[in-house]
Formats: C-alpha cells, structure tokens, sequence
C-alpha cells in the first residue's frame, strides 16, 4: 500500500505535477486514455501520411510494379543495380553540383548583407524587405519571370545592352549555361531566407559586446571574426545542412522553368518522371530511396560535428 | 577617417545592387504586363516603357481565359481547411506531450522527429499509391489531408509556446473540476494566438506558394489552384508574354499586401519555423 502510494507520488512529482493524487482506478484509467485521445487524428495522419508511404516505398523499391497493374515481380536488388550502374541514371546528380556551388555562394552573401544590416544603416527596413521578399514568391511566378529574364531580348539582354554588352546568347541554350542560370534563379529566391535567419540571430547578441570590443579597439572585421562568427554558429550549420539536401531535391525551378530540357534534368524531376511517365514505380521508389538515405546520412554527419546544437527541442 | 566613409559608401553601392538585381526581373515583368499585343509584335524592349500605362487588358485576359478566378476560390478553400486542421492538430500533440507523462511519449516524440528530417519530396512515389488508394486522387481533399498531415513545423512551433505557458493555469482549472478537454479549450488555446499566427501565416504562404503536390495530385483543370493555373498558361499563352506576365503580377499582388501588412509576424514565424 504504501508502495504504491510512493510510485504515485514519485510519478506525480516527474509529471510535473499533472497528476495530483492517486485517483480511483476508473478515473486512473480515463487519465491514461486521455493523452492518446488527443494524439489520435495526428499520429493516425502521420503513419499514414509519413511512414507508410516510407514502408511502401522501401518495399516497391525491390520489384519491377509499374504503378498500375495487380501483378508485381521481386527482383531482389536490381533497381539499385540498374541506378548505379546506368551512368545516364545517375548522372543527374552531378547537376545538384551547380546548385550546391550556388548555395555556397548564397550563405556568403546572406551573411554578409546580415552583418552590414545588423549595424546602423538608413532605409534598413527597405533593404531588409527587399532582400527577403522574394523568398515569399511563388515559384511558378518565379519561373515564369525568369523565363522572360533569360529570354532573347528578355531583361537580362536588355540590361546588357543598356551598360553597352551586346550579346545574341541563349542563356538556356547550353547545359552549362542554363544550369548556371537555373542555379542563379535559385540564389535570388532563397537568399532572403538564410538572410533573415542570420540578422535574426546576429541581432540576438547582446549590443554590449560590441560596446566593449569597441572599447578595445576592435574594428569590424574583429567584430565579426570574434563576436557575430561564433553566435551565429548554430544557425549557420542549420542552414548548411538545409543547403545541402536542398540541392540534392531541387525540383520546381528548372521543372517549371526548362521541364529537365538541355541537361537541367534533376534527380527529382527524373524520379517523377520515371514514375509518373514511364510508370516505372519500381526504378523511381528505389531511386527515392537512395535520395532519402543521402539526406539523412547529411543530417547525421550534421548532427555529429555540431552536437552542442541548441536549436534541438525537448 | 577617409577609409571609414570609403566602406560607407562600398556598403551602400552593393546594397543598391543588391535591390536592383531583385526589382529589375520583378519590374520588367510588370512592365510587359501593360503592354499590348501590338507593342510586344514591334519588339518593345524589356525595360522599354508600356505606351498606355493604365493599360489592364493582359490582366482581365488572364483572369478570364487563365481561369484565375476559380485558381483562387480553390486556393481559398485549400487554406482555410488545411490551415484550420493543421492549427487543431498541432496544438493537440503538443498539448499531449508537453502536459502529459504517459508511456510511450519518448517514442511518440521520436516518431514526430524524425519525420521532419524527412524531404517531403522524395517520398510522394509512395505517398501517390496511398492517396489514390482513399480515392482521394484528384479532389481538394489530397491536398488538404497531405498539407495537414504532413506538417511537423507547426507541432515545433506549438510545442515551444505550450511550454511556456504556466503549468499552474491548467491547476486551477482542474481544481475548478474541469477536465483535459476543456483545460484544453479554454485554458491552453486561447493563449497559444501568438503560436497560432505564426502557423497560420508561414502555412498559409507554404500552401499559396506550393506547386508540387496540386500538381501531382489534381491534374484537371476545374481543380487547378493558383500555381498550377499559372502553369498552364504556358502552352496556350505561349508567347504571349504580356499576359503570361500579368498573370505571374497576379500572382505576386496578394503575397506582396500580405507582406507589408504582416512584416513582422512574417519575418518572426519564417526565423521560428526554419530554426524549429
């Protein structure tokens, strides 16, 4: 008896006191049922949503199942074989190189407007909005006013021929080009984004830091260096890891901008292509499946190097 | 000194580029958008100036032909019942993990973790199959069920402000007699309206914006929302660029109102969704 009332109050303390004293059974029981009762709808929605189609997609990934028909055929490993050995197949991640490059490029020049609006500069607001709007953009508006950007006498041939650049390029005419290009339109609409992140968490730091620094006779690039480096730090590998993954699962922007034409083809877009037009559901689960264990092999390396890594919850 | 009004002005030049590299694509579309068939015909340049600059035909073409108007009722429809379930949902899990110890939670959590690692993205060969086994395939409810069920951002978001409401307000609830429910109700929702509004803007420009799954998952036109009828503005507007812009402006106009009305929320809810 007084065991009981012991493991209940012991209980009752590590609930953080959400269960006062011990309850007759029915009552004890309803209490236990209660939690579940909320968690119902949204772990009903998340198996079905999340981790059956995970289950499904692992299965599908080891047969020849074209999406439709009843009948399918285990074929053991032959997907994957088929995906590492078809160079053209697996080509399409050298693609995610350009955007990776462009990721890079993009992080240096949000910290940098981060840094420089984080100080005391006029029409900050302005600028601010400016830089993050964008981000807010739809993607299919996006496409379409990129298109007309690298169009012949689109904005960009204009511009050129306005500072006296006379060129007759197809800007989306080569691989190399319309990748580079696609991979530019991706740094205008995402900047903002990693921008605002980094201001939010430079302006986190507390103002009297700099008053000393300054008092010591450190100058900007000190202050960088030894105050703004080390606090942004844990947003910065955030955005990394984001960076990366998300140039490995580009989709919109050259699907709607080039549908994967010239060599912009991404391993997304020949995912769902292989899925959804060649009706190859095998081939396309097995190649989501390699993508899935790329990203989380990230997150994991990610979580390893940086694992004093706050922004983790609970 | 010198050196010092020397970066001043280094500064400001690259953020007067900056502002330039994103107007001038922004601008030279709402440029074209004015201008007539006939301008477009005589190869008026990109940033050459529209002759009649009240000139609104390209856009009632695009929000009649482009069937804008019923891209909007279903974006409309979609946000309010994909929003309104994801608020319910979310703050109910973090209402039962944060209040409550019970067996299993650890796991629960775990579970609600690890799917956020997870890119939406590569899943959807799978995710397709159990769609269309509901019969849901080709209806709002795809996209509806997917954006609700999907979204493990907001529980974060709720999950942070749960817990920084004070566990004895749910107490004198309770000793008042109420139960979970109503502690639930009347206690703990009303004060997550800052969470909620977070959630409400960062979901509701997450599902304006996004292409993929209406893409995927309603391919008729009647069911067309906002992207995926601008999209298809691409084959019989071809190379109409006039209208093809002003459809791209109509687009933009809501998503710029909301942004200058609700600047701040938007920058705080993007800054607390991205970091979790």
């Amino acid at each position: 008896m007084t065991g009981t009332t012991e493991t209940a109050a012991v209980k009752a303390a590590a609930g953080a006191a959400t269960a006062p004293a011990p309850a007759p059974r029915p009552a004890r029981l309803w209490r236990g049922a209660t939690p579940w009762l909320f968690l119902l709808a949204p772990l009903a929605l998340l198996i079905v949503f999340t981790y059956a189609p995970i289950a499904n997609m692992v299965a599908y990934s080891f047969t020849d199942w074209d999406g439709v028909s009843p009948e399918l055929r285990w074929t053991g490993t032959e997907n994957y074989a088929e995906l590492f050995t078809r160079p053209e197949l697996f080509e399409v991640f050298w693609v995610s190189g350009y955007y990776l490059a462009a990721s890079v490029i993009q992080i240096v020049a949000a910290l940098y407007f981060a840094t420089i609006l984080s100080f005391n500069v006029r029409f900050r607001n302005f600028f601010k909005g400016v830089l993050f709007f964008p981000y807010l953009i739809n993607g299919v508006a996006i496409g379409f006013v990129f298109l007309y950007f690298f169009q012949d006498g689109g904005t960009l041939d204009s511009v050129l021929s306005l500072l006296g650049v006379q060129t007759d390029r197809a800007w989306l005419g080569t691989p190399t080009s319309a990748n580079t290009s696609l991979a530019a339109v991706s740094v205008w609409r995402y900047l903002g984004l990693n921008f605002v992140l980094f201001l939010g968490a430079i302006q986190s730091i507390p103002g009297e830091l700099y008053e000393a620094a300054e008092l010591d006779g450190a100058n900007r690039w000190h202050q960088f260096r030894h105050i703004i480096a080390p606090g942004i730090k844990p947003v910065l590998s955030l955005t990394v890891i984001l960076s990366i993954s998300g140039s490995l699962s580009v989709f919109e922007i050259p699907y709607i901008m080039t549908g994967g034409a010239t060599g912009t083809e991404t391993f997304v877009i020949q995912t769902v292509k292989l899925a959804f037009q060649f009706n190859k559901t095998g081939l396309a689960s097995a190649a989501a499946v390699v993508l899935l264990l790329i990203v989380l092999a990230v997150t994991w390396v990610q979580r390893r190097l940086a694992p004093d890594d706050k922004v983790d919850l609970v | 000194m010198t050196r010092r009004a020397v970066t001043r002005v280094l500064v400001y030049l690259s953020l007067i580029a900056a502002t330039a590299v994103v107007l001038l694509p922004l601008a030279a579309v709402f440029l074209t958008s004015l201008k007539t068939e006939k301008e477009m015909a005589a190869g008026s340049g990109a940033l050459a100036l529209p002759g009649d600059p009240f000139n609104f035909d390209n856009y009632v073409t695009a929000f009649q032909d482009g069937r804008m108007l019923s891209a909007f009722a279903n974006t409309a429809i979609i946000l309010v019942v994909a929003i309104g379930g994801t608020v319910l949902i979310g703050s109910m899990t973090a209402y039962a993990i944060d209040r409550f110890r019970f067996r299993f939670r650890t796991s629960v959590l775990a579970l609600f973790l690890v799917a956020a690692l997870v890119p939406g993205v590569t899943t959807q060969v799978a995710t397709f199959q159990i769609v269309n086994s509901f019969g849901m395939f080709d209806s709002l409810w795809a996209p509806i069920a997917l954006y609700m069920g999907t979204d493990i951002v907001s529980i974060y978001i709720f999950l942070q402000f749960v817990r920084s409401i004070p566990v004895s307000l749910d107490e004198s609830a309770r000793i008042d007699g109420a139960n979970a429910f109503t502690v639930y109700r009347k206690v703990i929702f009303p004060l997550l309206k800052p969470a909620i509004a977070t959630v409400v803007i960062v979901k509701g420009i997450t599902v304006y914006n996004d292409f993929y799954i209406p893409f995927l998952y309603m391919p008729s036109e009647d069911l067309g929302v906002i992207s995926t009828s601008l999209f298809r503005f691409k084959g019989p507007f071809g190379a109409h660029w006039e209208t093809i812009s002003a459809g791209a402006i109509l687009v933009i106009v809501p998503t710029l109102a909301v942004f200058l009305f609700l600047q701040r929320f938007i920058y705080n809810g993007f800054t607390r969704g991205a970091t979790k």
